[in-house]
């Protein structure tokens, strides 16, 4: 089953031909990513061959649905032009929108999602700047790395994209349904807790591993979420233990101040509701293996 | 995949000059960085003044940081009493001398990103003048919030609907309608992650005015905001913080002794995490630095972030801690020889040994390559929790 994308989904690619999108379109083809095109305005009507693979170049987000029936997009569009790429595809009323680009102004993801929120909320927004999501064995839609695990029975949620890695390589014997790379920035579409809901519904996934930051009250709210929702195991990590007050640690999301948003508080929060949360990744994934017998 | 987003925030006299750019009333006011330079200031603005002490932190008032002068003279002596002056651990460079003025009430204004609802919020209150975090902790009833949409803004309705959550008085609300949408207009304009007004006065003669407040902005805006890059205090940073920016660097100094490289935000701050448990095994040695090199960093990167950390006195020894994702680890372990060539080629001997743990996108190409170079104070370790400990080990060794 997997949750937000399956072997079924038809992902298009907006900034397909710049550097990143060239180079990353490549690597989600080669995971078996269903990509049916890309759109740029100013080649519409040509093809970009990857490896032997065509891929059409639309002149919209609504064209490439019209023409191909794609589902989801993947947003590598620089930071400039970012907001008016994800106006574009709720305006197409596409169902996914997955933003990787990092880097975007506050106030356009704000604008963005708000906009998103005024049409319905009929496109799922995941990021901004985020890995995006895979699942494994049938399709990756971002960057996370393709090679690094199996599907399986393990969903995964997390703000950061490298933890994310780093966890899947852990538990990479076992395997993952889906991994959901959030974002770390102060305004995402996906949280938490919509990933938490989908796993939980998901008969694939067995054990969900939820990893956090410092910052926000995301997994605070996360805890209550699953305290009242979920009856699944989660295992939890919150990286930024030792980060101090007031500085800003590359997520505009980890900036502590005062006592709320600390991993402490997110720790306590997350124990409380029934999770057990890993000192370091590894002795996370250690907790995950106990519960699933692995 | 994530590199470093900014909050900068500014000084007062920062935050004057675009409140007044934008249309908030403001009073008149210069900044100086002498004391004598008070003496002509204050007779352009009237024979009087409020000398304030320009710091990034709270509680100026209290600690003395502001002071009324009733002539050029006395204003001279009051800058030279506050120019100088450590504020909870901020010198005082810079005073700005202010219109003094007739204060009848004080109220509060601000608005800044809800980042649980995930939209913007006004906050308003009629009990200004204090810091605003104790209002809302002691009388919350008295600090309204309003969300504000960020594709409709303040609309003359949406002030009104702040003002009367807020209680503020009939009388002004005309003017607060003027006050809060140049506000928000000062919000909008300079891509701001927060624009305060506290206290926003009411004068003897009824006119609404920001006396002091607040401006963080959005550095992920620069693109757009060319001003900007003048607002910056470069004379704060630390030398080490300057270096590692120029290189376009996402770098956080600390006070431990473990020099840290990774590659994203989460991993990075998460070795930090491990490097201090470890630590607590190993004479209490603490991390020295938080240094993210980013996704698909090249070799020259990794090279220029080794640079940085091995400039640093306080680092004992390095940790590489690197999970290829896109960054290829073969690419990391050629900056980690190439550094060294360089340093050694600049005839600035390396001393401090450094753990490098690889995994992930290329991890075996890397670790030959680093088990080819052969360099004395180069350990592979192949664990995270493994590597940690090593470094930690090291670093304590070495500063005995």
């Amino acid at each position: 089953m997997a949750i937000f994308l399956t072997k079924d989904s038809k992902v298009i690619v907006q900034g397909m031909t710049g550097a990143t999108g060239m180079k990353h379109t490549r690597l989600m083809l080669g995971d078996g990513t269903n990509i049916v095109g890309g759109v740029n305005p100013r080649k519409a009507g040509t093809e970009v061959d990857f490896d032997g693979t065509a891929v059409p170049v639309f002149g919209s987000v609504a064209e490439a649905m019209e023409k191909t029936g794609a589902d989801v997009t993947v947003v590598f569009v620089p930071p400039a032009f970012a907001k008016a790429a994800v106006i574009e595809a709720i305006d197409a009323g596409i169902g996914l929108a997955v933003v990787i680009t990092e880097g975007i102004a506050v106030h356009d993801s704000a604008a963005f999602w708000a906009y998103a929120q005024s049409k319905g909320n009929k496109t799922r927004i995941i990021g901004p700047n985020c890995p995006g999501l895979i699942t494994p064995g049938q399709s990756n839609a971002g960057i996370i790395p393709g090679d690094i695990t199996k599907p399986g029975r393990i969903g995964l949620v997390s703000k950061s994209g490298t933890l994310t890695y780093q966890m899947m390589y852990e538990l990479r014997d076992i395997g993952f349904s889906s991994a959901v790379g959030i974002g770390g920035d102060p305004v995402i579409g996906t949280t938490h807790i919509d990933a938490l809901a989908a796993f939980e519904a998901d008969p694939e996934t067995e054990l969900i591993v939820m990893i956090g930051e410092i910052g926000g009250d995301a997994e605070e709210r996360a805890a209550d979420f699953i305290k009242a929702n979920v009856t699944k195991p989660v295992v939890g990590y919150v990286a930024g233990f030792t980060a101090p007050e007031g500085k800003t640690m590359g997520h505009a999301g980890a900036i502590v101040s005062g006592s709320s948003g600390t991993a402490q508080a997110k720790k306590e929060a997350l124990e409380a509701a029934g999770v057990k949360v890993g000192k370091t990744p590894s002795e996370t994934a250690r907790l995950a293996r106990e519960l699933l017998g692995a | 995949m994530e590199k470093g987003r900014t909050r900068v925030d500014l000084f007062e006299y920062q935050a004057r000059d675009l409140f007044a750019k934008h249309g908030v009333p403001v009073l008149a006011g210069e900044v100086i960085d002498t004391p004598e330079a008070a003496r002509e200031v204050t007779e352009r603005l009237g024979g009087k003044a409020v000398v304030k002490a320009q710091v990034k932190v709270g509680g100026r008032g209290k600690a003395g940081g502001v002071k009324l002068a009733g002539s050029p003279d006395e204003a001279v002596e009051k800058a030279g009493q506050i120019l100088g002056m450590d504020i909870k651990g901020h010198t005082v460079h810079k005073v700005m001398l202010a219109q003094t003025a007739d204060i009848k009430e004080e109220y509060y204004v601000s608005y800044l990103l809800d980042r649980t609802n995930r939209t913007f919020l006004a906050m308003a209150s009629v009990e200004g003048g204090m810091d605003i975090e104790e209002v809302a902790a002691t009388k919350p009833e008295a600090l309204a919030k309003v969300p504000v949409d960020a594709n409709e803004g303040v609309t003359e309705a949406k002030a009104r609907e702040i003002i009367e959550a807020a209680k503020f008085p009939a009388e002004i609300a005309d003017g607060m309608v003027e006050v809060l949408q140049s506000l928000w207009v000062t919000f909008i304009k300079e891509d701001a992650l927060l624009v305060e007004v506290n206290p926003l006065i009411k004068s003897g003669e009824g006119k609404l005015i920001a006396i002091d407040g607040k401006v963080s902005l959005d550095d992920n805006a620069d693109f757009r905001q060319p001003e900007h890059a003048a607002l910056e205090d470069k004379a704060a940073a630390n030398p080490l913080e300057a270096a590692a920016k120029a290189k376009g660097l996402n770098y956080v100094k600390l006070d431990g002794q473990v020099g840290i490289i990774g590659n994203g935000a989460g991993l990075v701050m998460s070795t930090l995490d491990v490097v201090a448990y470890a630590g607590e095994k190993h004479a209490g040695v603490k991390p020295a630095n938080f240094l993210d090199i980013g996704g698909g960093a090249s070799a020259e990167v990794m090279a220029n972030g080794l640079e940085i950390i091995l400039g640093d006195p306080d680092v004992k020894s390095v940790f590489v801690n690197v999970f290829g994702g896109i960054t290829a680890c073969d690419e990391v372990a050629k900056g980690i020889v190439q550094a060294l060539e360089l340093l050694k080629d600049k005839g600035e001997e390396v001393t401090k040994p450094l753990v490098v743990r690889l995994d992930g996108n290329n991890a075996e190409l890397g670790r030959k390559i680093l088990s080819d170079a052969n360099h004395p104070l180069v350990q592979r370790v192949d664990t995270m929790d493994g590597a940690a400990d090593k470094a930690a080990e090291l670093a304590a060794a070495a500063a005995k």
